[in-house]
């Protein structure tokens, strides 16, 4: 298959869902169930994606991107810019080809598995049209192949996010959350747009390849290394909004008042993960100190979830912290080097996590809109498919030998213990590895006290029942997804697996090495060492080695950590041995900082919320009646002037005719009679006004 | 289209209409109505014909021979009085890039706005008497190349607004009318005053080789027409021509408005009837912003230079400050009135980057900002018109009540935003690439983008508070658009989408003129140094 059939394939897969929004918000009253074209239309992009993704894995595996590339907005020649023109395009590699497939397969999915969960909602079709809208601009993030298209489709995202969070407006929560989180997002995306106009102003493109080759050269943005850096992060500023990053993190708990399909589809698997697909993107222009922003903000934030999601008792809530945590992760990845990884758990984790979600779904409408996780127990017997899918992905999660969250999982924790052997910063990989044990235990824990022992709201309990197969098969389809089959043969090394070796590579780092960590200066002897030319440029001989050092440890740890936290999960949900009542009263500091998100919802209503709330009223308490009043006084000094003269000239001048009652005749005509509204007056006035002049002005 | 007086005819069309309109009998209110709407219809068909016949490749600006749909005549001859002269005046009449898209929108906002009129009953032969009134002189501002002329047409503007405000419009009209009236006037003082200034210092060279005083704008452009002595000639060694920047400037601002002019904004919206204010937003601010573009820069290059970092500054400023404002108001009107406030900012912070992206996405905020805010201006009046009222806290849940109604706000609302995929982003996002790229404003461009965060605060807010949440009772009988209103906010909803997705079809319009006025600019205000620092 050619490249432009390819290139043509993926505009294709790109205008199919807004066809199907289109069409469905346009006829949805007038057909009846219109939304089943948008689910074709959603289906075709997953079958065409799929022929993409395998012909790119074929043919093209080692090929360069392929490139498809128009003229938007043409400037023509500009001084000193020469001829300027702003380009849309494509760009199909290895992962934007899976990518593709990625949120096809997983919107589809949720297509489907709504007609179960959204049945009998009012706004059903509405929902599917938001469904399109949404699928369209995620397509957009993941084939641009510049920056400016990508804040296109990155702000799109953020409306059908907006739209879907708060798809039950009638809920003051809902619409809350959707507002939040469409102004939590904006701040990140000021930083990125910052760095864009940064970078156009530089190299005026916004296409990533030619910005990457200037920057190869050795132009600099504002020619220093300190801009460069902080191009990166403001940039990187875009992700920590999307991806909910600390410390923007605050809108993606509340994102969970939209339909659960939503949160599983939007905030947990694929638009979420936007924000690390960007650092990829960019991954290439990023200095050493905007990758150790990166990795301390992915590693903190991670760890930050994680001990929120231990207390929490909506499963949903406890999710979206889990999701959170796992976006750190990828985005410490990152941070840390270990791109292919990063990408890896990307991939991995939009599998189990939309599966998580939708089998708390699948909960939620079997206990009738019950999220309360202390409200439900026992549910394995009344939900089995439900419950071995959720075992299945809790598992893939918790970073369990045979799933797929264990190699990526494994590879991103050996990077940061790496990365951390070479460079000193212990700390990632300290919240690294504390996360894995807090997560395996939350996980259990969610799973322990819903699924497990005996149901705690007998009724609800009772009236429980599995859901139907649209609902269930979307799930066993995910649950299969998240074995370790799919990535390699070799269940304990995802590095000898075709996605690490063969799909995701590297790319090269075009900072110059000046500004580079160490271990990721390329040298001459090591680019005649190493056959992978892709890995030469980035990760010199010395990580390399620092790797093959760490994987043992580092995936023993890892595996222990899972078992611990599984462990503990047992201990104190499954088998009692220790009264969780009893620990939170022991820590009730601890419990209550957790439980209430270390209180960071709070902080930012009473500053930036509040502050800019109060400015607004103070700002318009000065428009009224300082800015306005200095105009309504100076009116009402100029007719008491006017007034005065009008006296003045009634009285104290006699009826001669002479300049200065002309004048103030004229004043007193200008500004007070003019409020009769009479027209000859004003038209007398300009008249005179013009002979006044004339004869001020005559030149001398 | 050669000799075929176009421009004329879509300027004085509508006073056709208006001798029309007032030889109908007081009773036929629908014919009346009718005129209008067929009057305003021609001159939106003038207009496309226009654009079909328009040469993207031509600049305009300070060229005569570049203008297209030229029409020149003497208009006024005075023969000499003493000192002054000959007082030649001549009817000069030609479209650039930089009025091109305005002759557009103020066809295209006048038809909206004259479907928007059908409800008002109050001696509607007068009401539309004076819009057809204000159309000329709108339309007029824009195709004018004759400063006179200009000014004739500038004032003409004032007095039909004065009274459609003043006579149709809310409670405290009379408080609204006045004061944006005089606060208009005192702006038109300070122009006349610059006017004249140059009017003695220009002196044209005729065909036959004598030359005298003009009002022409393009000769204005031309250091070289100066009088040496002239009292606003770039040789003058005294301020006076800065003083008179500020002052022609400050005319200007006070229409945009600027920051701190701008408090007769809202009380005009407030009061006008949603027609006016439709008209006043969607054009009459433009008029301001025109003329910094077509006459302030041109005229006083080096002083525009001399003077960017203020121009963006006030643009920061409108754009904070509007958005702040607009933040706690609880009138809807008032709080769409703040937001143009912030949006009129985008515009001068673009045109202050003296660049050609940046003065681009000045003249298409302008365009943009004209339907995005007719739009917004529109659904204030939908509601106005149902409800009575206007208080953000008295609605809440209408999404379900008038579906379609909170859809085409919620387009409105996310195209005020910014939203990629709708027109204002184009423009905006350009009006920060200019900036930015512009060192000596960076600083400005980089504050400047807080408003994008503010934008969305205000109206994201506002959008939950009427659409969202439960249904007030009181409101459970409102219905959703009728004809009329689909037909007044379709054609705005389409071009704010088209213009978001294929914004080259007016960028290209108006792209060789803003390319051509920013060479110009940089060449002349380099010159004028020049002979300045040599003397």
């Amino acid at each position: 298959m050619s490249e432009i059939t390819l290139v043509n394939l993926s505009l294709i897969i790109l205008l199919l869902p807004i066809i199907g929004f289109t069409v469905v918000i346009f006829f949805g009253k007038r057909f009846f169930k219109i939304f089943w074209f948008e689910i074709a239309m959603i289906g075709i992009a997953f079958v065409l994606a799929s022929i993409i993704l395998f012909v790119r894995l074929t043919t093209y595996v080692d090929a360069a991107p392929i490139v498809f590339q128009f003229t938007w907005i043409n400037f023509g020649n500009l001084p000193l810019l020469g001829h300027l023109t702003i380009d849309l395009g494509v760009k199909i590699d290895n992962m934007a080809a899976i990518m593709m497939v990625v949120v096809t397969l997983i919107s589809f999915l949720v297509h489907i598995y709504s007609l179960g969960y959204m049945k009998g909602d009012p706004r059903f079709t509405r929902y599917y049209s938001y469904l399109g809208i949404f699928s369209f601009s995620m397509l957009g993030i993941v084939l641009t192949h510049n920056l400016l298209m990508m804040y296109i489709f990155w702000e799109l995202v953020g409306l059908s996010s907006y739209l879907l969070i708060g798809f039950w407006y009638e809920k003051k929560s809902a619409a809350d959350a959707g507002k939040k989180a469409f102004l939590t997002n904006r701040v990140g995306d000021i930083g990125m747009f910052l760095g864009i106009l940064i970078l156009f102003t530089n190299y005026h493109t916004f296409t990533f390849d030619t910005i990457f080759h200037s920057i190869a050269g050795g132009h600099l943005p504002f020619d220093s290394g300190a801009w460069l850096t902080a191009t990166g992060i403001l940039l990187f500023m875009g992700a920590v909004g999307k991806s909910a990053q600390f410390p923007l993190h605050v809108w993606l708990p509340d994102a969970m008042e939209g339909p659960t399909p939503v949160s599983a589809l939007i905030h947990a698997a694929t638009m979420v993960a936007a924000g690390v697909y960007m650092i990829a993107r960019i991954f290439p222009m990023l200095t050493a100190d905007a990758l150790l922003v990166i990795a301390l903000v992915g590693g903190f934030t991670s760890f930050l979830a994680a001990t929120i999601a231990i207390t929490q008792n909506d499963i949903k809530k406890v999710l979206a912290y889990s999701t959170i945590s796992q976006l750190g992760y990828m985005v410490m990845a990152m941070g840390v080097g270990a791109y292919a990884y990063g990408f890896f758990h990307l991939v991995t984790h939009a599998w189990f996590k939309a599966l998580l979600f939708l089998g708390s779904g699948s909960v939620i409408q079997a206990m009738h809109h019950e999220q309360d996780i202390r409200e439900m127990g026992g549910l394995r017997k009344k939900l089995p498919i439900t419950y071995y899918t959720f075992l299945t992905a809790t598992l893939a999660i918790s970073g369990v030998p045979f799933f797929s969250g264990f190699l990526s999982k494994d590879g991103l924790l050996l990077g940061t213990y790496a990365f951390a052997s070479l460079t000193g910063h212990v700390l990632i990989p300290i919240f690294g590895f504390t996360v894995v044990i807090l997560t395996a235990f939350y996980m259990f824990r969610l799973v322990i006290i819903t699924f497990h022992g005996e149901p705690r709201n007998i009724e609800k309990y009772n009236h429980a029942h599995e859901s139907p197969k649209v609902m269930t098969i979307p799930l066993i389809v995910l649950a299969v997804l998240s074995f370790f089959f799919w990535y390699t043969g070799n269940p304990f090394s995802g590095e000898s697996g075709w996605f690490i070796s063969k799909w995701i590579h590297t790319p090269h780092s075009v900072v110059p090495d000046s500004l580079r960590f160490n271990f990721m200066r390329s040298t001459a002897e090591a680019s005649a060492h190493l056959e992978n030319a892709h890995e030469v440029i980035t990760h010199s001989p010395m990580y390399m080695e620092a790797l093959h050092h760490s994987h043992y440890p580092a995936m023993i740890i890892s595996i222990l950590f899972a078992g611990l936290g599984i462990l503990l999960a047992y201990v104190i949900y499954q088998w009692k041995k220790v009264d969780p009542d009893k620990l939170a009263e022991r820590y009730s500091w601890l419990y209550k900082f957790s439980l209430n998100k270390w209180y960071f919802d709070e902080l930012y209503q009473a500053t930036f919320v509040a502050g800019t709330l109060g400015l607004g009223k103070v700002l318009a308490w000065f428009d009224t009646y300082i800015v306005d009043g200095i105009v309504n006084g100076t009116a009402w000094v100029t007719r008491k002037v006017s007034e005065f003269s009008g006296l003045f000239d009634t009285y104290v001048v006699d009826g001669l005719v002479n300049f200065t009652a002309f004048f103030s005749g004229f004043v007193g005509l200008g500004l007070k009679k003019i409020q009769t509204g009479r027209v000859q007056t004003y038209v007398v006035f300009a008249v005179l006004s013009i002979l006044i002049l004339l004869l001020i002005l005559r030149p001398f | 289209m050669d000799g075929f007086p176009i421009l004329s005819l879509i300027t004085f069309l509508p006073i056709v209409g208006l001798v029309i309109v007032l030889s109908l009998p007081k009773e036929k209110a629908q014919t009346v109505r009718i005129t209008t709407l067929v009057i305003t219809s021609i001159q939106v068909i003038l207009a496309v014909i226009l654009l079909a016949n328009y040469n993207y490749g031509l600049a305009g600006i300070n060229d005569p021979n570049s203008f297209q749909f030229v029409e020149k005549f003497r208009w006024i001859e005075i023969p000499g009085i003493s000192w002054i002269g000959t007082i030649k005046i001549d009817y000069f009449l030609g479209v650039d890039g930089l009025s091109m898209p305005m002759v557009l929108l103020t066809a295209l906002i006048t038809f909206i706005a004259t479907l928007s009129s059908w409800k008002i009953d109050k001696s509607v032969k007068g009401y539309f008497a004076l819009f057809l009134l204000l159309d000329t002189a709108m339309m007029g501002v824009f195709v004018s190349l004759d400063f006179f002329l200009f000014y004739v047409f500038w004032e003409l503007m004032l007095l039909p607004m004065y009274f459609l405000i003043g006579i149709w419009g809310g409670p405290r009209k009379e408080y609204a009318a006045i004061k944006f009236f005089i606060y208009t006037l005192v702006g038109s003082v300070f122009m006349l005053l610059v006017m004249i200034g140059l009017y003695f210092s220009t002196k044209e060279i005729l065909p036959d080789g004598s030359s005298a005083y003009t009002f022409n704008m393009l000769a204005m452009m031309n250091p070289h027409n100066y009088v040496s002595t002239g009292i606003l000639s770039p040789l003058n060694p005294s301020n006076l021509r800065f003083i008179a920047y500020i002052a022609l400037f400050a005319g200007f601002a006070i229409k945009i408005p600027m920051f701190p002019f701008h408090t007769w904004l809202p009380d005009a919206h407030v009061e006008a009837p949603t027609p006016i204010s439709v008209i006043l937003a969607g054009v009459l601010l433009k008029m301001g912003t025109y003329g910094i573009l077509r006459i302030s820069f041109p005229i006083f290059p080096n002083i525009t230079r001399e003077l960017m970092w203020y121009i963006a500054l006030f643009g920061m400023i409108n754009i904070i400050y509007g958005a702040l404002v607009a933040l706690a108001q609880k009138d809807f009107k008032k709080l769409i009135a703040y937001s143009s406030v912030s949006h009129m900012g985008y515009v001068l912070l673009g045109m202050a980057s003296l660049t050609s992206v940046g003065i681009n996405g000045a003249v298409f905020q302008m365009f943009n900002h004209g339907t995005i805010t007719a739009m917004l201006f529109l659904s204030v009046g939908v509601i106005y018109d149902r409800a009575h009222t206007r208080g953000i806290y008295e609605f809440g849940g209408l999404a379900n009540q008038m579906p379609v109604y909170t859809g085409f706000v919620t387009v409105a609302f996310f195209a005020a935003i910014g939203l990629p995929s709708m027109s204002g982003f184009i423009s905006e996002a350009m009006v920060f690439l200019g900036s930015f790229g512009t060192e000596v404003i960076r600083t400005l461009a980089i504050i400047s983008t807080l408003g994008i965060l503010l934008g969305a605060a205000y109206m994201l807010w506002t959008l939950q508070r009427i659409f969202f949440g439960k249904l007030n009772e009181k409101w459970a009988n409102l219905p959703d658009l009728d004809l009329r209103e689909y037909v007044m906010l379709v054609p705005l909803a389409i071009v704010v989408i088209f213009l978001g997705i294929y914004p080259s079809a007016m960028l290209n319009i108006m792209n060789t003129s803003v390319k051509h006025l920013v060479d110009f600019l940089a060449v002349n205000a380099h010159h004028i140094s020049t002979t300045i620092s040599a003397l």
